[in-house]
């Protein structure tokens, strides 16, 4: 496969697409489809063929607001149609070319015109089953260009350049990461994509590997040449079925056009990708945890260093991204490390994407630059808190990030500000709650998920989860003292500073952020036995003393 | 060293043949451990002893390793499914919307509590670690299938449907 085959096939794609008047996309991610989008693609292009009409019938990945599934998108018009079932189909199909149907239509200007789509640039757009979709849309252009044109330092050099850090939580520099496996010394390298989305409330990954899989392939492969790799994993889990079946299509095509295998663009470079299933441990997406999954033993994580960059997968040199990492590759190495570089904050270049959900109108996925403010996100582009409910919190990174009250809202969305109160940026799970929220519970619930977690291996982790969680159930059940916090406060710090891995080292986030912003609810707990939310089943109010 | 042969098929099922099919396809390495067990709980539903055993020893892993692993990850199963399986999902965004309940009021209904299997058989009640779908909050999984937005009526109607089937 050359650049120029490429563009033929780009071509020859495009075409076929010229011929129809219109098309229609139906969304098919996984929110979509469990309201039954596939039949409503099968009765929309039964009616396309019974009304006669020269439209094209396209399968989409997600389209971002699952909340409003199934989603129907006309083209070239840009009508948006929302909860379309089966029996629409008809009269969407009659209406195509006359007045769109008001009733269906869904118009979320402000939704859709603050977000700026890097990674999700092809998500809702192309077939992510067809290869020739995604090369239509420039793909597979940034790898054949590397190979043909640049040195692997060059690629490096790109990387650095664009200012892109590990989308996966921790911010480490992705360019330098790549550099330092690059340098390290071995016959043989891996490159590993980190698709074990552990973070309850988060679906980003799910949503770009079903949506756009030849992106991530893209990536790895690009990062393989890079480093000097031959070899790759995706390492996804078990609770993604059609993430899975759709990369394991999309590898095989990837494979039949000569991208990925021997020789790939006629060059000596080499390279070929086998999918890991993981088995359910929120733990394998600590790194070295992953490397021991891949290698079919115990989730646990090593001390490190060694680092993986030097010793990993089968102690050989071994780079981890996560999948958001891997999918912004391509457009920088297309457009330029520059170009990445003028988007977002000062230290915190490109996008992120964001899973929207809890208690905010418009859930589902969305696409921001890096540094805009949580009140924008939440209040414009998630269209608030529903139900005339007020909002409480916005709890961003999963379980290791903290919950922030409306007055730290106006902050930009960035790894260090985040970081500085209290949260982290993690793979991005943001989760809205209101009133109906407890916050003594929601830290509960937190440490809970930490406490099953946790591997084992390290003590201040296994341990002091385990007391965090008693002593915090002690105290949502009205019986915790004012001694209590003091203690939780010291056995966070222990947890924090002593644990082995990130699981450990991040677990108190939620239980500190609570404690420093909604520190009020908690002595309400204690001292009045009173759970404003109306969560927590507290002893009878009388057994308090007047 | 003599070469190493693998053990004999564990009976006449045909599912064996597949399990042996994904370790033969790794080559029988070890590190297929993962892998094979993953096959053989999509194809027997769960892992019995002698499953365990004859993985570990085609895959030449020691046995307590072999248990460890399947121990240590949730999706495991060491006990067989009811016919039927309700999963409520309880991911932070299910939570917030309520799964707890949901999850209190599957409990009270069947008589059993998460991860246990009705006395005749017949129903698993499960929790899943999020499964993605938080766009559609609260989400349970209904044989396998994905179910958004889920009232406590609707779960309900579902339970009492399996039971009458």
């Amino acid at each position: 496969m050359t650049i120029e085959e490429l563009d033929q096939i780009a071509e020859a794609t495009r075409a076929e697409y010229a011929k129809y008047d219109q098309e229609i996309n139906v969304c098919m991610g996984t929110g979509c489809l469990s309201q039954h989008s596939d039949q409503l693609k099968d009765a929309l292009a039964k009616q396309v063929e019974a009304q006669g009409k020269n439209v094209f019938v396209r399968r989409t990945g997600c389209m971002g607001l699952c909340a409003a599934g199934p989603l129907v998108l006309v083209d070239p018009d840009e009508i948006l149609y929302q909860q379309a079932h089966e029996k629409h189909a008809e009269a969407i199909v009659k209406s195509l070319g006359g007045e769109p149907i008001k009733e269906l239509q869904c118009d979320l200007r402000e939704h859709f015109d603050q977000q700026v789509h890097v990674v999700l640039e092809n998500s809702g757009v192309i077939d992510p089953e067809k290869i020739d979709d995604y090369i239509a849309h420039d793909g597979y252009r940034a790898l054949l260009t590397a190979l043909s044109d640049m040195t692997p330092n060059g690629v490096i050099r790109q990387v650095t350049e664009s200012g892109l850090r590990g989308r996966g939580g921790g911010g480490y520099p992705t360019g330098l990461k790549w550099g330092t496996v690059a340098k390290a010394t071995g016959d043989i390298k891996y490159v590993i994509c980190n698709g074990d989305e552990g973070d309850p409330g988060a679906f980003m990954d799910r949503s770009v590997l079903e949506s756009d899989p030849q992106r991530v392939i893209e990536g790895m492969a690009i990062a393989a040449y890079a480093v000097g790799a031959s070899r790759g994993y995706i390492y996804v889990r078990a609770e993604y079925p059609l993430a899975v079946a759709r990369l394991q299509a999309s590898l095989r095509d990837a494979r039949r056009r000569g991208l990925l295998g021997n020789n790939i663009g006629n060059t000596p470079f080499s390279f070929d990708v086998e999918i890991r299933l993981g088995a359910g441990a929120f733990v394998c997406g600590e790194e070295t945890a992953l490397i021991a999954s891949i290698e079919g033993r115990r989730g646990m994580p090593k001390p490190r260093p060694p680092y993986p960059a030097v010793s990993g997968l089968w102690g050989k040199p071994t780079l981890i991204n996560n999948v958001e990492t891997f999918a912004n590759i391509a457009p920088i190495i297309r457009k330029g490390g520059k170009w990445f570089a003028g988007m977002g904050s000062d230290r915190s270049k490109g996008t992120k994407v964001f899973a929207l959900t809890g208690k905010i109108t418009n859930t589902g996925l969305v696409e921001v630059p890096m540094g805009i403010s949580l009140r924008q996100i939440i209040e414009v582009i998630g269209g608030g808190v529903p139900d005339g409910h007020k909002f409480k919190a916005v709890q961003t990174g999963g379980p290791s990030g903290g919950c922030l009250p409306e007055s730290m809202l106006d902050i930009g969305v960035s790894y260090d500000a985040l970081l500085k109160v209290g949260s982290i940026m993690g793979s991005g799970g943001m989760i809205v709650m209101d009133d109906t929220s407890c916050m003594v519970n929601v830290a509960k619930f937190f440490i809970e998920f930490c406490m099953t977690e946790s591997c084992g291996k390290c003590i201040p982790c296994r341990a002091g989860t385990a007391q965090l969680h008693a002593l915090l159930s002690k105290i949502c059940a009205g019986n915790g003292t004012m001694e209590d916090l003091e203690l939780i406060e010291d056995l966070c710090d222990t947890v924090k500073n002593s644990s082995l891995c990130g699981l450990g080292q991040t677990a108190p986030n939620p239980v500190l952020s609570t404690l420093k912003y909604f520190r009020n609810e908690y002595i309400d707990h204690i001292l009045h036995k009173r759970c404003t939310a109306g969560v927590c089943n507290m002893k009878a109010e009388e057994e308090v003393p007047a | 060293m003599p070469a190493f042969t693998p053990p004999p098929l564990p009976s006449d099922d045909k599912r064996w043949k597949i399990v042996n099919g994904t370790m033969r396809k790794n080559g029988f390495a070890r590190h297929a451990l993962i892998e094979t067990l993953h096959t053989v709980q999509s194809s027997f539903g769960y892992l019995d002893d002698d499953a365990i055993r004859f993985v570990a020893q085609s895959l030449r892993v020691p046995l307590s390793q072999a248990y460890g692993v399947v121990t240590f990850y949730h999706y495991f199963s060491l006990k067989p499914p009811g016919k039927h399986t309700m999963t409520i999902c309880t991911g932070t965004a299910c939570y917030i919307k309520g799964t707890d309940k949901l999850l209190a009021s599957a409990e009270k209904h069947l008589g059993i509590s998460q991860g246990q299997t009705t006395q005749d058989g017949n129903i698993s009640l499960a929790a899943a670690r999020c499964v993605g779908a938080c766009g559609r909050a609260p989400v349970v999984l209904t044989d396998g299938e994905l179910v958004g937005q889920m009232t406590n009526e609707h779960m309900i109607e579902q339970l009492e449907r399996w039971a009458v089937a």
